[in-house]
């Protein structure tokens, strides 16, 4: 196939999946490195589902193309594209003991009983489950059996892995466990992965890169911190994290590289236009997080910071979350870590509100537009 | 979650279930057994032994006549027959439902309701006029020019499977369908993924999960069948003459208790042999669908 493509192991290209009374997938672009570990981040119904449904070969896309390795994969039969795929409910065969599972895919490509038996050790042995291949699926807690699902979409040396929130049913204690073995064993591996998850937590302390999916488009793809710290859009920066989003008009000021941002209501402040794809004078949309923003006492000498009120006050163990009401009505949400020298205002206290013009993201406000 | 000293309720392999409350709930259905089933059963049992005073003449005489003989055999061949073609028939249309849209599955169980809905005696009423020398499909088939003359298809096995599997049919279909809608789709999909074809999957993942709906409705319907007596009495000939038809002909026509009671616990017995036989071939649990 064409040169462009050498080094990208899956390549999906406008892939679009509709259904008779809607558009489950819109015209998709996404490309996975040899080795690389990437999620599929969204909402339910945001078409992540059905994009993987669609590599494994379940779906047949509407249109568009799906190359692995430089081919197309588009006429082959799921059974013939060698891609290993894990279930949410684990899909363990109930007939079958745990190493009857795994033992599925060499018997399908007729192995010899040897290779066979020896693999399947190996491969139990991979996920800490040596000697339980004598059980019944029936007889293993969750994430024994989520093993097991990941040891049989691994025996056969699959060119990719395929993950359908693979960790959903289990607790959130396991989950954690769970995710750093997944980690564990991409990195032993090297095998591609494309992983669909609902659970930002998930996709963003285990992925390479994660792709957001919202109404079966790809808002934004990158590295978990580019999605965190730039967001492209609103959605993505509600749906990834929390986030203080004001409306209001950049105002230029004769610092270079920053502007007034003056909010509906209550006091303007400067900010960075680094991360500004705004002009000044244009409605714009601005994106800080909550625990970027530092308080102060209302009685300290000198005009810096914010004038406001303390609204609400939530205790939550590591951090408290305040909500500030400035001069002006506009109200701020903040996260501030717990330590015993920080300044811990009371409710209804009068406080400053300090912000870094370069903590801020600058959106362009895209009101009338789908987001 | 489940708080202590929560009240639960008890299944009857718990200790005390028979003790409490809910061992009540077993009264009713017991008390009517024992009522119209346990005793009348004791009741046939004994007139098998006693004619003034204990006898095993009618014993001696079902071994003796051939007739009776041939009457049992025809019995076990023609539900062996009508079971086997409902799984033929009804696995395929099972499958269908329980893997296809939920509008096209409500389409497939019309189908089988409504002729369940129908008298079994119209039903058979209706097959004789289809089947008949004059019937529709012997029309059918000389307008086509396929036969000279009609093509003997009534009073014989040919019509007797026909009439039976038509009403055994949906005994076979729902607890087959009722195994197959349990069985995750997933299971099939995952199986194709590790290289599988259609057909593998399908020969070693769906096929065995069936098993169970397979031994439940095997077992429905041939148990149903050695005990029907309107579809071959109706559309059978002589050569179908079943043990219930000669039952009813003891009670009926000869008056000879003695005899239909002997009948009665002939068949029971080896009724229940072949049940045994089959719960313990597929696993008991597996024929009652634990």
């Amino acid at each position: 196939m064409s040169g462009a493509n050498a080094g990208k192991w899956l390549v999906l290209e406008r892939v679009t999946k509709r259904y008779s009374n809607f558009l489950a997938v819109d015209g998709i672009d996404l490309e996975l490195r040899n080795g690389e570990f990437l999620t599929i981040l969204g909402p339910s119904g945001s078409g992540k589902t059905t994009t993987l449904m669609m590599v494994a070969g379940f779906t047949p896309p509407t249109s568009g193309s799906i190359l692995m390795n430089g081919r197309s994969i588009a006429g082959l039969a799921p059974e013939r594209r060698n891609i290993g795929v894990v279930f949410q409910n684990y899909a363990l065969f109930p007939h079958m003991s745990v190493a009857e599972n795994v033992a599925f895919p060499l018997k399908m490509r007729s192995e010899t009983r040897s290779i066979t038996s020896e693999r399947v050790a190996r491969a139990l042995d991979m996920v800490q489950l040596g000697g339980l291949g004598g059980r019944l699926p029936r007889q293993l807690s969750g994430g024994q059996q989520q093993r097991v699902a990941l040891a049989r979409a691994l025996v056969f040396g699959p060119d990719l892995l395929l993950m359908d929130e693979p960790l959903g049913a289990l607790d959130k204690n396991l989950r954690e466990q769970m995710q750093f073995e997944l980690k564990r064993l991409h990195v032993n591996l090297g095998i591609t992965v494309l992983y669909v998850t609902h659970d930002q937590e998930e996709a963003l302390t285990m992925a390479d890169r994660v792709a957001l999916m919202n109404r079966g488009r790809i808002e934004q793809i990158g590295p978990a911190e580019t999605l965190y710290e730039r967001p492209a859009n609103r959605f993505v920066a509600e749906f990834v994290g929390e986030s203080n989003i004001l409306s209001g008009v950049l105002e230029p000021t004769h610092e270079a590289g920053r502007a007034w941002f003056v909010p509906a209501r209550g006091p303007r402040f400067l900010v960075s236009l680094d991360r500004s794809e705004t002009p000044p004078g244009e409605d714009c949309l601005l994106v800080v997080r909550p625990e970027k923003l530092s308080l102060g006492p209302a009685a300290d000498a000198g005009d810096e910071g914010l004038r406001g009120r303390v609204t609400q006050l939530v205790y939550v163990g590591d951090f408290t979350r305040y909500r500030v009401e400035l001069d002006g009505g506009l109200v701020l949400t903040l996260k501030r870590p717990n330590s015993t020298r920080s300044f811990r205002p009371a409710e209804g206290e009068a406080v400053r509100l300090f912000l870094d013009p370069d903590d801020v993201c600058i959106l362009r406000d895209r009101k009338g537009e789908r987001t | 979650m489940v708080m202590a000293g929560q009240r639960r309720p008890m299944g009857p392999g718990q200790a005390g279930f028979w003790r409490s409350r809910q061992g009540l709930l077993v009264l009713p259905p017991l008390i009517f057994y024992l009522l119209v089933y346990i005793y009348p059963l004791s009741r046939l049992w004994a007139w098998s032994f006693f004619d003034q005073h204990f006898t095993l003449e009618f014993y001696r005489e079902l071994f003796d006549e051939p007739a009776y003989f041939k009457a049992l055999t025809n019995t076990l061949e023609i539900s062996f027959l009508a079971a086997a073609l409902s799984l033929m028939l009804g696995y395929p249309m099972a499958y269908l439902m329980a893997t296809t849209s939920p509008r096209a599955r409500n389409v497939l169980m019309a189908f089988v309701l409504i002729p369940f809905w129908t008298s079994i005696l119209v039903r058979t009423f209706a097959w004789i006029v289809i089947l008949g020398k004059n019937g529709l499909v012997n029309h059918l088939l000389g307008r086509l020019g396929l036969i000279d003359e009609p093509a003997k298809l009534l009073f014989n096995m040919t019509s007797v499977q026909i009439g039976m599997v038509h009403v055994l049919l949906p005994f076979m279909v729902f607890p087959l369908y009722g195994v197959m809608s349990r069985i995750d789709p997933s299971l099939v999909r995952v199986a194709r993924s590790l290289g599988a074809s259609p057909r593998r999957a399908f020969l070693r993942v769906f096929l065995p999960l069936s098993l169970p709906g397979i031994g439940a409705g095997c077992v429905i319907t041939f148990l149903l069948a050695v005990g029907f007596y309107v579809t071959p009495a109706l559309l059978g000939g002589q050569g179908e003459i079943t043990l219930v038809m000669l039952i009813d002909m003891m009670v009926n026509t000869l008056l000879n208790w003695g005899l239909a009671a002997t009948l009665g616990i002939v068949l029971l017995v080896v009724v229940g042999i072949i049940f045994a036989v089959f719960s313990s071939l597929l696993g008991v649990e597996r024929v009652t669908g634990k």
